[in-house]
């Protein structure tokens, strides 16, 4: 029916008194990359975790893939096709690489309920693909990752979000905790993403890598969105006015 | 794809280097050693004394060995053994059992009420607990029912963990209480004795004979010949099954697991549940093998269980163990024990020295942790 993957109208969440997202409307189409940038609190991780469905919204509504949903968990919205890399890692330090990489959805060689026998090596195999996919550079994938540098375990996590990505990526903040050749390694696997044609939505504090990555720049401004910029029609002075309040009607007078 | 390029190296695949030499010393050979090492020291003190640990000395007795010691520390091993392979998963998980002492305690009276035989030296049994319809049941009748003990005692235990969220300790510690007391009410605190033929078979025939189709023999010592299956069956079952691989990830990381969609609270059922089972397992052995079972059964064996595991390199934050760490930790506890009653260490002192060894674990343990950390 139409190119669009994702669509908020009127997206409201409260906590208590405080409306940390206020009617937000969004929309991402096919093949997209998006960031959403704005200062701490201005509701870019409320945005996410809505529709994530780690939390559930106070009003409005999610569109995603043509049909209105309620996702009730994280879970739901995976299989549903939205894959996440959160702030926080979701990763199990004492397993090695590929059971991280297939955490929840194991390959079997046959079925036995909770006795079913792994396809360790196909397991191993498909993580070997899928980190040459995204180009990240693990010595040893059978060790647990808990030896692993932040930055290797971050590369580990993003490539399982992109290796199972299917109709959306969502990453919160992905090189915050990585050095330069990490977010280097991180970058290529989200152009990987975009040569695939992957919508994606990226949360950044960092502007050189929004104006590098992706098509528009969303800015989040005390709970709402007041600016959705082509970034070829814009700047970093520009994004930098909307973020602070300079920009942005009447919400900037009130500030 | 532009930015870094895909690293060429000389072997491994799409630019991953490997390097063997990366690859993790598996924790179980610092056990092994700590294993080979203790007991040269005891058949050192031994051969101070003009006596050895392991071999044997006397002229009139064949064999290179110290055959009876040998076997009797492969007894006292078995069954708490069996118990500590049930203790490991449950620790790998990120819990803790303290009840499976007490429910051998509860699964031995019980089970043997349907194992005793109708008739001692022609006249009714003596100990006879249930009517006479429980009486020369085909053996597989108290199994079941042993195994049946075992499965809901942990059920119990896994529905109070997963569901009510209060912590194992407590709920286990509750099940240790409740279970012991469920032992002692069976029969009014009196001993369950006479078992069927087929029922004291099950500890001392000659298993490894059926097994083997005659080609091996090993009587008297089953304990050790299922200790021995177990192990290898649940080291498969730890590596190569999903079951193993989610009682890591939950032990490992319980918010990721669940965040990965693994139903985390069902899983944790079943594996208390398969502790229970294998703590049934131990106290069918046990009755078998004293052909009696008493209230007091099983006594400290969860401390035991939990110290061989702990030994062995099972980590108490969960995550991290095998259940080859686990035998050699067994081993370990085993061969000390032994090598102060052979150094004829007094009874009372192998007690305070247990307590030590189970508390130095544990400090080693924190200290891998902690040198882990910082690496």
């Amino acid at each position: 029916m139409s190119d669009i993957i994702l669509e908020t109208r009127g997206l409201t969440k409260r906590y208590g008194g405080v409306h940390a997202l206020e009617d937000a409307n969004f929309i991402l189409r096919q093949g997209e990359h998006v960031a959403v940038v704005g200062d701490n609190g201005a509701g870019k991780s409320t945005f996410v975790r809505q529709v994530t469905g780690v939390e559930q919204k106070s009003g409005g509504q999610i569109f995603f893939d043509g049909q209105e949903v309620n996702h009730t968990g994280p879970l739901e919205a995976r299989e549903a096709g939205i894959e996440t890399v959160f702030q926080t890692l979701a990763l199990a330090d004492d397993l090695d690489v590929p059971s991280n990489l297939f955490l929840g959805r194991e390959l079997y060689k046959f079925r036995l309920g909770p006795f079913s026998w792994l396809d360790r090596k196909a397991m191993r195999d498909r993580t070997l693909e899928a980190l040459k996919t995204t180009a990240v550079k693990i010595p040893n994938v059978d060790n647990p990752i808990r030896n692993m540098s932040g930055g290797q375990r971050q590369c580990v996590s993003i490539a399982r979000t992109a290796a199972f990505a299917s109709k959306l990526v969502i990453m919160d903040e992905p090189t915050a905790a990585l050095g330069v050749q990490e977010t280097a390694q991180v970058e290529n696997i989200i152009r990987g993403l975009k040569d695939r044609g992957i919508p994606m939505i990226l949360i950044s504090h960092n502007l050189r890598q929004v104006f590098d990555l992706v098509d528009r720049i969303v800015v989040f401004r005390r709970g709402r969105i007041v600016a959705s910029l082509n970034k070829h029609e814009t700047d970093g002075n520009d994004i930098v006015s909307y973020i602070t309040g300079v920009k942005g009607g009447a919400d900037a007078a009130v500030a | 794809m532009g930015g870094t390029p895909v690293s060429q190296g000389t072997h491994g695949l799409g630019g991953l280097k490997y390097d063997p030499a990366k690859k993790a010393r598996p924790p179980e050979l610092n056990v092994l050693v700590a294993l080979v090492v203790i007991t040269i020291i005891f058949e050192v003190l031994n051969r101070l004394n003009g006596t050895s640990f392991l071999f044997n000395l006397r002229d009139n007795v064949p064999g290179l060995f110290n055959q009876q010691r040998i076997d009797i520390m492969l007894l006292q091993v078995s069954i708490t053994g069996i118990i500590a392979l049930g203790v490991t998963q449950v620790i790998i998980l990120g819990g803790i059992d303290l009840s499976s002492g007490s429910v051998v305690g509860a699964t031995a009276m019980i089970v043997m009420s349907f194992a005793q035989t109708a008739l001692v030296n022609g006249n009714p049994n003596p100990k006879a607990v249930l009517g006479e319809w429980a009486m020369d049941l085909p053996v597989l009748a108290p199994i079941l029912v042993g195994l049946a003990c075992g499965l809901f005692a942990g059920m119990i235990n896994g529905l109070l963990i997963a569901y009510t969220r209060i912590p194992p300790f407590i709920a286990t510690l509750g099940m240790m209480v409740s279970a012991r007391g469920v032992a002692r009410w069976w029969s009014n605190g009196q001993p369950v004795s006479f078992p069927t033929e087929s029922y004291a078979g099950l500890a001392n025939g000659d298993l490894l004979g059926t097994l083997t189709f005659g080609l091996l023999h090993w009587p008297g010592q089953n304990p050790a010949v299922v200790f021995a299956l177990l192990t290898v069956l649940f080291q498969v079952v730890m590596i190569r099954t999903v079951y193993g691989k989610r009682t890591y990830a939950i032990g490992s990381n319980e918010a990721a697991a669940r965040m990965s969609g693994i139903a985390v609270d069902r899983h944790k059922v079943l594996v208390y549940m398969i502790a229970g089972a294998l703590a049934a397992v131990a106290a069918i052995l046990l009755t078998s093998k004293n052909l009696t079972a008493q209230a007091g059964m099983g006594v400290m064996y969860e401390l035991d269980a939990i110290a061989m595991a702990v030994i062995g390199g099972v980590s108490l934050s969960g995550g991290r163990g095998s259940m080859v760490g686990t035998v050699l930790g067994a081993a370990i506890f085993s061969v000390i024990i032994s090598g102060f009653t052979s150094i004829r260490l007094d009874a009372y002192y192998q007690e305070m020295v247990k307590g030590v060894i189970i508390v130095g674990a544990v400090v080693l343990d924190q200290w891998r942790q902690r040198s882990r950390a910082r690496g």
